[in-house]
């Protein structure tokens, strides 16, 4: 093997704040060689940024390099002056970063900016940076590179920004690619489509690329090596299989664990880690993971473990653990059991959805009948004349029963968010029916509607936005209680203390602002929120979306536990089908605003009937090399059409691999797969039930729910 | 497949980390070193964290330190510096400094340093009342425009713009000769019409503010539009307003000194450090400084320092916003 093209040595960073300094990262060893990737693989706030800033030398104000080497061949980038190391990025070094609509420059032209790098560094005309960017932009995959060159990012859609950003960084043939979350605002058919221009170009470039992602499936198939990251420290390294399968650090194999996966069964809980990461401005003596391990001893809290193990694979663990976890569940000690059997009935039941909604002769808790909801596109500065509208939701037509989890998947501007909106009734549809009880929300004023919205409340995705900063938790937690008028202040009281037991917090949360907690506990009290008024069905929109992957578990077997301890009703949006799977009982997957799938977990990951569920599923990353790197095929080519002006027919049609004229002439009907099980497709992938069931063709999904 | 009881326990383990135990622990057992969801680390709030990143600006401590100087000056002084400010004195006309009067007197005969003092006191009690009035109308204007937005968000604004397009000054001269001069009636002609501008930036404000989560969240409740502007917008808003303030209370007293100057301010026994002004322009060529310097050092000092502090209040409220 050739001698590394970048080799960090010890390497310690550290970011002066005004009154405390950060230890971000500290001790850090890391090799990659030529045409290998290195995935680095952390939480936020675990260092992996910060490490390829310092490699980069464009550390955040305050952050410097204490102490260690950064060699790319034989030159050292520590200390080097700013010049020099001006020289080297964009031309030896290239970044990719994760947010490319802030990262391009909106007044440039993306020719201009893929051209920059080409004339800084190379000294090339105008004519020639230009030929070289057209030549780069092609490689990278970008459709019709030529026409594009004079388009402005915000004229491109995230997929194609990104690849734009990857040509910006390709365009000087770095020989070491430094890329930083690089898929993670994409969705993911765009993201396996990125990941496989990144992989080919490794290929045919020959770069050293160093991986950065919070993602475990993302990793998984594309790098050699493996390094996992906790609070600053490398916790463990390892060839890809040999870390999935053979761990030695409990943090890995605590995050492999917290992960929810499609093929996993949905009734066992995820393994979760307790508690937070540490507070870097005061990192702990001993192990950083110690407060947070199952294994913890004494030692662990007092020395800090070094790097041992073989040559190739290393940990930094006293107590190291042999593979994943086999999760074996507890017996119910005494004091849970009685409260603990009614849970159990209600998880493992068979779901009530499975059969009708008439089943049990009681008329379903949710209706939706034929919505629509439309966003006028206006324009005129006085007049605002309507010209054109966004088909946010077309003609969803769906149910959910009394304790039943429902879970809607899609990408980004599937409309999945707006359906959340209609109900809970922050919104009026365009057409069509949203009923409640039976009832329709938006047709109610005054104290009718206030009472009515008990029966649903909302937990939203950003857990920044979602708690007012001005208040503490006691008022926020109390607010919903205040405006229904119910209990008196001490009741009131007494209800949030027990809520705030139910989600995990301590009382002394009580007098503390929003801004004082972290994501995770934020999510907990928007939890609680949501709870204060038992509701009948909660509605969570992308509950966990915005946590990291061991908070992640430890919200979703809250989210879990809570709703089925409350008997309540949930719909829970999300474009993560592993955490709708693990979540909800029956699944609605949405594209471009219309329903084209409902089934039971199972339905949709093992039979899946519609070309886009079925491609959805093999485009996700799974956390197992072996899956991801048999993976040759990108599930779904091509951008995600405008909802302004939807494709005819099937709006699946333009990207669909099975696509044929009658799909651009007649909208498929919903066909009937089995009781629980259908899909809107003329050329299914499985077989459907007899045509009398189909006959019926859209409205009979509709029809089940009212009958 | 796991039987219904397993999954009880782990539903209602003392935890959930624990719940999945690799282990089987003892009842009670479970408890570990921190609490389900974390510890809740104590930070600073977010007015102390603005205050730190104010404290840290030299410049922006000097100008307080200065105006709380000016203050006492005004309000406190009197009752140390005793000075007729009510009968005029032919006798004492244009005194220069001497002990018996600090700064001289001016052309009645008045202590030149009291009648700083008494100018003062009105000067910031109008500053303080017109900014007060101008900021409550602005803030409850912006807001409901914001938040209601449509039609009547664009009626109310194309108002405004069209109060803006008014020339201020005239529209306060000719009330301020209608109404007699007390320091309320200035108050609420300055406050009257300088709260455009607060209602605006309060309505940009707030056509953020209404589409964060925590607003839908507290709709979602059934909280309506009067819950929705006093509990959750206009606190939210409470920065952009704070900082509103130092900057219009800077503006009145400006106001007032012209209304002064040009002989359309406060009626006697009242004075303004403007009409102070207005009426020591015939004298500055003859020498006498003591009519001109003071007063108008002491205008610039002040309405320098509420601005220096509203510019430092901006930076220090982004912080805070930053933090968020």
């Amino acid at each position: 093997m050739a001698s590394p093209a970048l080799k960090v040595h010890d390497l310690t960073t550290e970011i002066q704040l005004s009154r405390a300094t950060v230890h971000a990262v500290g001790n850090v060893d890391l090799e990659i060689a030529e045409g290998e990737t290195l995935g680095l693989v952390g939480e936020s706030g675990s260092g992996k940024s910060i490490l390829g800033l310092s490699i980069l030398g464009l550390l955040p104000n305050g952050g410097h390099v204490t102490g260690g080497s950064i060699k790319l061949y034989d030159r050292e980038l520590v200390g080097m002056k700013p010049r020099e190391l001006r020289e080297i990025r964009g031309n030896d070094i290239a970044m990719i970063f994760q947010d490319s609509l802030s990262s391009l420059n909106p007044t440039k032209s993306i020719g201009e900016q893929v051209a920059e790098p080409v004339r800084l560094h190379r000294g090339a005309s105008r004519k020639e940076a230009f030929d070289r960017a057209l030549e780069v932009l092609e490689l990278v995959g970008l459709p019709r590179p030529r026409e594009r060159m004079a388009d402005y990012p915000h004229q491109l859609s995230g997929g194609l920004r990104q690849r734009v950003m990857i040509a910006i960084a390709l365009s000087c043939e770095p020989k070491v690619l430094l890329a930083d979350e690089p898929t993670t605002a994409l969705d993911v058919t765009i993201q396996a489509q990125i990941l496989k221009v990144l992989d080919d170009l490794e290929q045919r470039l020959g770069m050293a690329t160093l991986l950065v992602t919070h993602d475990m499936g993302v990793v998984a198939g594309r790098s050699k090596r493996i390094n996992v990251m906790y609070a600053g420290r490398i916790v463990e390294t390892a060839p890809s299989e040999e870390l999935f399968t053979a761990m030695r650090h409990p943090y890995t194999q605590a995050l492999l664990g917290s992960i929810p996966r499609l093929e996993s069964d949905a009734s066992k809980p995820l393994l979760s880690i307790p508690g937070l990461p540490p507070d870097l401005t005061h990192p702990p003596t001993g192990c950083r993971f110690a407060a947070r391990c199952r294994f913890a001893t004494d030692q662990c809290r007092a020395q800090e473990p070094p790097l041992t193990g073989s040559g190739d694979h290393q940990f930094a663990c006293w107590n190291p653990v042999e593979g994943p976890a086999i999760i074996t569940v507890v017996r119910p000690t005494a004091s849970s059991a009685p409260a603990g059997t009614v849970v159990a009935s209600v998880i493992n039941e068979p779901a009530p959805a499975v059969s009708a909604p008439s089943s049990n002769g009681s008329a379903p808790l949710l209706e939706l009948v034929d919505v629509v909801r439309e966003y006028p596109v206006t324009a005129g500065a006085l007049l605002k004349r309507k010209v054109n509208s966004v088909k946010a939701v077309s003609n969803v037509s769906l149910y959910v029963n009394p304790g039943e989890s429902f879970g809607l998947v899609g990408e980004s501007g599937c409309g999945k968010t707006s359906l959340g909106k209609l109900i809970v009734g922050i919104e009026k549809p365009d057409g069509g029916h949203v009923k409640v009880n039976g009832e329709e929300l938006f047709r109610k004023r005054g104290g009718e509607l206030r009472r009515a919205r008990r029966v649903v409340q909302m937990m939203f995705q950003d857990p920044y936005g979602s708690l007012d900063p001005r208040m503490r938790v006691r008022s926020i937690l109390r607010e919903p209680m205040q405006i229904q008028g119910i209990g008196s202040t001490k009741d009131q009281d007494k209800r949030v203390r027990e809520l705030l037991g139910e989600v995990g917090l301590p009382v002394n949360a009580l007098e503390r602002y929003p801004h004082e907690f972290s994501g995770g506990q934020r999510q907990r009290i928007a939890l609680a929120r949501a709870l204060v008024l038992e509701p009948k069905i909660m509605v969570a929109d992308e509950p966990v979306s915005a946590l990291d992957v061991s908070i992640r578990s430890q919200v979703l077997n809250l989210m879990k536990r809570l709703q089925a301890e409350h008997g309540m009703a949930s719909i829970v949006i999300s474009h993560d089908l592993a955490v709708v799977k693990y979540l909800s009982d029956r699944i609605g997957v949405m594209y471009l605003g219309r329903l084209v799938e409902l089934g039971t977990g199972d339905d949709i990951y093992r039979r899946a009937a519609h070309p886009y569920t079925d491609a959805l599923i093999k485009t996700i990353p799974v956390p197992d090399p072996a899956i991801e790197k048999a993976k040759t095929e990108v599930g779904i080519r091509g951008e995600l059409p405008s909802p302004i002006d939807p494709p005819s027919g099937c709006r699946f049609r333009t990207r669909c691999p099975l696509a044929q004229e009658i799909c651009a002439e007649v909208e498929p009907p919903m066909r009937r797969f089995s009781p629980s099980h259908q899909a809107a497709c003329h050329f299914p992938l499985q077989t459907p039930e007899p045509e009398t069931a189909a006959a019926n063709g859209a409205t009979s999904a509709a029809a089940t729910g009212v009958s | 497949m796991a039987e219904p009881q397993d999954i009880s326990a782990v539903g209602f383990g003392e935890d959930l980390g624990q719940g999945v135990a690799l282990i089987p622990a003892p009842s009670g057992g479970l408890h570990q070193l921190v609490p389900d969801a974390g510890d809740v680390y104590a930070t600073s709030s977010g007015w102390r964290l603005a205050w730190r990143e104010y404290a840290s600006n030299k410049l922006a401590l000097i100008a307080l330190a200065l105006l709380i100087l000016v203050v006492l000056f005004c309000f406190v002084g009197p009752i140390f510096y005793h000075s007729n400010q009510t009968l005029s004195n032919p006798l004492d006309q244009t005194q220069p400094p001497s002990a018996a009067h600090l700064l001289g007197t001016d052309e009645n005969g008045f202590d030149e340093l009291g009648r700083l003092m008494l100018g003062g006191q009105s000067a910031l009690e109008i500053g303080a009342y017109a900014s007060l009035v101008a900021i409550v109308i602005g803030t409850l204007y912006g807001a409901i425009a914001g938040l209601v937005g449509g039609v009547l968000d664009a009626v109310l604004m194309r108002f405004v713009d069209v109060l803006l397009s008014i020339p201020f000054l005239i529209v306060v001269l000719v009330l301020a000769t209608k109404y007699s001069g007390t320091v309320l009636d200035i108050s609420l002609v300055l406050g009257i019409f300088s709260w455009l501008v607060p209602s605006r930036l309060v309505r940009g404000e707030v056509l953020t503010l209404r589409t964060r989560d925590f607003v839908i969240a507290a709709q979602t409740m059934g909280a309506n539009r009067r819950r929705v502007i006093f509990r959750h917008l206009i606190p939210n808003a409470m920065s952009v307003t704070i900082v509103n303030i130092t900057f219009l209370i800077a503006d009145s007293i400006l106001a007032l000194a012209l209304l002064g100057f040009i002989g359309f301010g406060l009626q006697f026994p009242n004075t303004s450090w403007g009409d102070m002004l207005g009426n020591a322009q015939t004298y500055v060529t003859n020498g006498e400084w003591w009519l001109v310097y003071p007063v108008g050092g002491l205008l610039v000092i002040v309405v320098l320092c509420f601005n220096i502090i509203g510019d430092a209040l901006r930076d220090a409220v982004d912080v805070r916003l930053r933090r968020r």
